[in-house]
């Protein structure tokens, strides 16, 4: 393989090469099963308990028993929303947003099919809710309220200790998908109302095919895969024990370089900015910029098509993505970039760049010599790009 | 990942006769921003000849539509305009060692914008042109059904998803997808063609009238009335003799130019697949 620059972090993450080195054993020698009695399985019970510690710990949660191990961040919002919808069987209302991940919408748009209300919460141009609007979609028939952390296209930032407020003075359950701010932003649920919070593993460089979901203890709670007594009861399914060691490891690499990588991919991500937008013309930041991800950036490169960009990008081993129509597999661009009622103009030449602690100096200083120069051929190709 | 070709790639990457022929005799305009793609193509033609002597195109799009709009200008060089009058969009698609299917229909703008170059070449206005008979199905993408019934015709298409590939069509919000669908059966039936649907697994046992209805509601419970809700609309049973059903729409149904296509295609065609072939259904005047 070629070295690439790889700046699609909000899409998968590299796994990190001591979670890869610590999953090993548990392929070969340690290949028990934590619910066994004998010595061999009842071990590796134990390293399962340290990576759900590890995980605790880099959200700030209170106990370790608040963690379950799911298979990824879209089990985690589902278990969440339908657990919650079942422990209140009256409550036939549910509040999202406009822009949340599939996970979250599609399923709400699902439960609408089976009868629930659900409201839609639209954003402004910056990719804002608007915290009244919320307000007053809450009624006594509300079950749940669900609103991600931060949004995985534009890494804007939703004010979820506001929300977890009035959901938790309404009497209102609150789950949020944290899957793209976890290990990005500091998180303390001590201190923060929210009853529920999926977890991914592969966004924070642990592999693919485990995720977590976080359950506030006197959370009302009812399993979405039913079967064994796994997880106490609560996530059947004999456990996923490598990827639960490689994503207990992955927490503990990201808390310990929180501080520190978190202001580094902010540099690298702001110098990006910074430089596409001064050497391209009609360029825009799509999305607030001061409240969001420090590793993400979406900008829109008008008269430009947003495959195009990719694949000359491509060539010039820079992976990215975009919001374009013909990226989306449909023939729709972006609804997140719709919702915010950002120009198509716009829209078909969004590309988003998610950098992580992995990108170094030279990866910024590739992409800002070879990106303008694949704006400025396509729009001499463009009809009007004059 | 798109698999696009070495050529589309090679046509993407190096693409020929980029920008705009000078005082054009021929100009062919398609596409906007919002569709995603757009092409303007110029035709220098020697008014005696005939002979397309230059041709240059400007595409907003993706790969597959800058290597299609270029790959077009290298066919229609040194052709007559009458000769070039005849290349379609399979043409463009072969010379490209093939397009994904999603993609065809940048081979289809191609086509569209030449079309338009040699009429506008030939007199006729660059505006474009909605004749009385033609309707805009497609709200999203302005597709007409006259496009969508040319592109089944010359491309054998036989299903709504392959008409959104090449058309575009139906690719938007998808509302129009029953009236795709009705288009596409009329077709068929038209060209006594029509697709042999395989046998279905049909309870074998002849239902009671007891059984008759009561799958008939469930039909209408699971298959049918959860689309209809989707768009806002409704409908009520009102009676069932034997293979005859009446309904009657509610909510956005009622009224909606629609709903002869929505009785056919979706109603009754679903009712046939889980109920009987037999089945019926009429709308009934509220």
């Amino acid at each position: 393989m070629k070295n690439i620059v790889y700046v699609d972090n909000n899409a998968t993450t590299m796994v990190a090469p001591e979670a890869i080195e610590a999953m090993k054993p548990f392929f070969t020698d340690k290949y028990g099963n934590p619910s066994s009695m004998h010595t061999f399985g009842g071990r590796v019970h134990k390293d399962v308990e340290a990576a759900r510690e590890s995980v605790a710990s880099l959200i700030g949660a209170g106990d370790p028993a608040e963690i379950i191990f799911t298979s990824c961040g879209t089990e985690s919002d589902n278990t969440a929303i339908m657990s919650t919808l079942k422990a209140y069987p009256e409550k036939r209302h549910i509040i999202t947003t406009k822009v949340e991940h599939p996970a979250v919408i599609n399923l709400c748009r699902y439960m609408e099919t089976v009868g629930y209300r659900v409201t839609y919460l639209s954003v402004n141009e910056e990719g804002m809710i608007d915290i009244n609007e919320l307000k007053s979609s809450v009624d006594s028939d509300t079950a749940i309220i669900t609103i991600m952390h931060a949004n995985n296209e534009t890494g804007v930032l939703f004010p979820i200790e506001e929300i977890a407020e009035i959901a938790r003075v309404r009497g209102v359950v609150f789950h949020t998908d944290a899957v793209q701010s976890v290990g990005k932003v500091s998180l303390k649920m001590t201190d923060l109302p929210v009853d529920l919070m999926s977890i991914s593993g592969h966004k924070i460089h642990a592999p693919k095919g485990i995720g977590a979901l976080y359950v506030r203890r006197g959370t009302k709670f009812s399993p979405f895969l039913v079967g064994g007594h796994q997880e106490h009861s609560r996530r059947a399914g004999t456990e996923n024990v490598p990827s639960i060691v490689g994503l207990g490891v992955a927490c503990r690499l990201v808390q310990k370089g929180l501080g520190d990588e978190k202001a580094k991919v902010k540099a690298l991500r702001d110098k990006l900015e910074k430089a596409l937008l001064e050497k391209v013309p009609d360029s825009r930041i799509n999305g607030a910029t001061d409240n969001r991800l420090p590793n993400t950036t979406n900008i829109g490169f008008e008269f430009v098509e947003g495959e195009a960009i990719l694949l000359m990008m491509d060539e010039k081993d820079i992976a990215a993505s975009s919001g374009s129509a013909c990226t989306s597999g449909s023939l729709s661009p972006s609804q997140v970039l719709r919702a915010m009622g950002i120009p198509f103009a716009f829209i078909q030449g969004s590309i988003r760049f998610s950098l992580s602690r992995y990108n170094t100096e030279k990866d910024i200083d590739h992409i800002i010599k070879n990106v303008p120069p694949i704006i400025t051929r396509l729009r001499e190709i463009s009809p009007y790009g004059k | 990942m798109w698999d696009y070709s070495e050529k589309v790639m090679e046509f993407f990457k190096n693409p020929k006769n980029v920008g705009e022929v000078e005082n054009p005799d021929g100009v062919g305009e398609i596409g906007n921003i919002v569709c995603g793609d757009a092409l303007k193509l110029t035709l220098r033609i020697n008014k005696k000849t005939e002979i397309i002597e230059d041709a240059k195109f400007q595409t907003f799009g993706c790969a597959s539509a800058i290597a299609s709009s270029s790959v077009l200008t290298e066919m229609i060089k040194g052709m007559t305009v009458e000769a070039a009058s005849k290349v379609t969009n399979k043409d463009i698609a072969d010379f490209l060692g093939g397009l994904p299917e999603e993609k065809m229909h940048c081979s289809v703008m191609g086509m569209e914008a030449l079309e338009k170059a040699i009429a506008n070449y030939r007199g006729a206005p660059v505006v474009k042109e909605i004749v009385g008979e033609e309707k805009i199905i497609c709200k999203c993408f302005s597709v007409t059904d006259k496009k969508i019934i040319r592109s089944i015709k010359e491309n054998n298409l036989r299903t709504v998803e392959e008409i959104t590939n090449y058309t575009k069509a139906g690719g938007g919000c998808g509302k129009c997808k029953p009236e795709i669908e009705a288009l596409l059966k009329e077709f068929l039936e038209k060209e006594g063609t029509k697709k042999k649907t395989p046998p279905k697994k049909k309870t074998e046992k002849k239902l009671t009238n007891l059984e008759r209805i009561s799958l008939i509601q469930d039909t209408i419970e699971r298959e049918i009335r959860p689309q209809l809700k989707a768009d806002g609309g409704n409908l009520e049973v009102i009676d069932i003799d034997r293979n005859k059903v009446y309904i009657k729409f509610l909510g956005t149904c009622l009224g909606c130019p629609a709903t002869g296509v929505t009785l056919k295609t979706l109603v009754e065609s679903k009712l046939k697949e889980f109920v009987d072939d037999n089945i019926e259904v009429e709308e009934v005047a509220g």
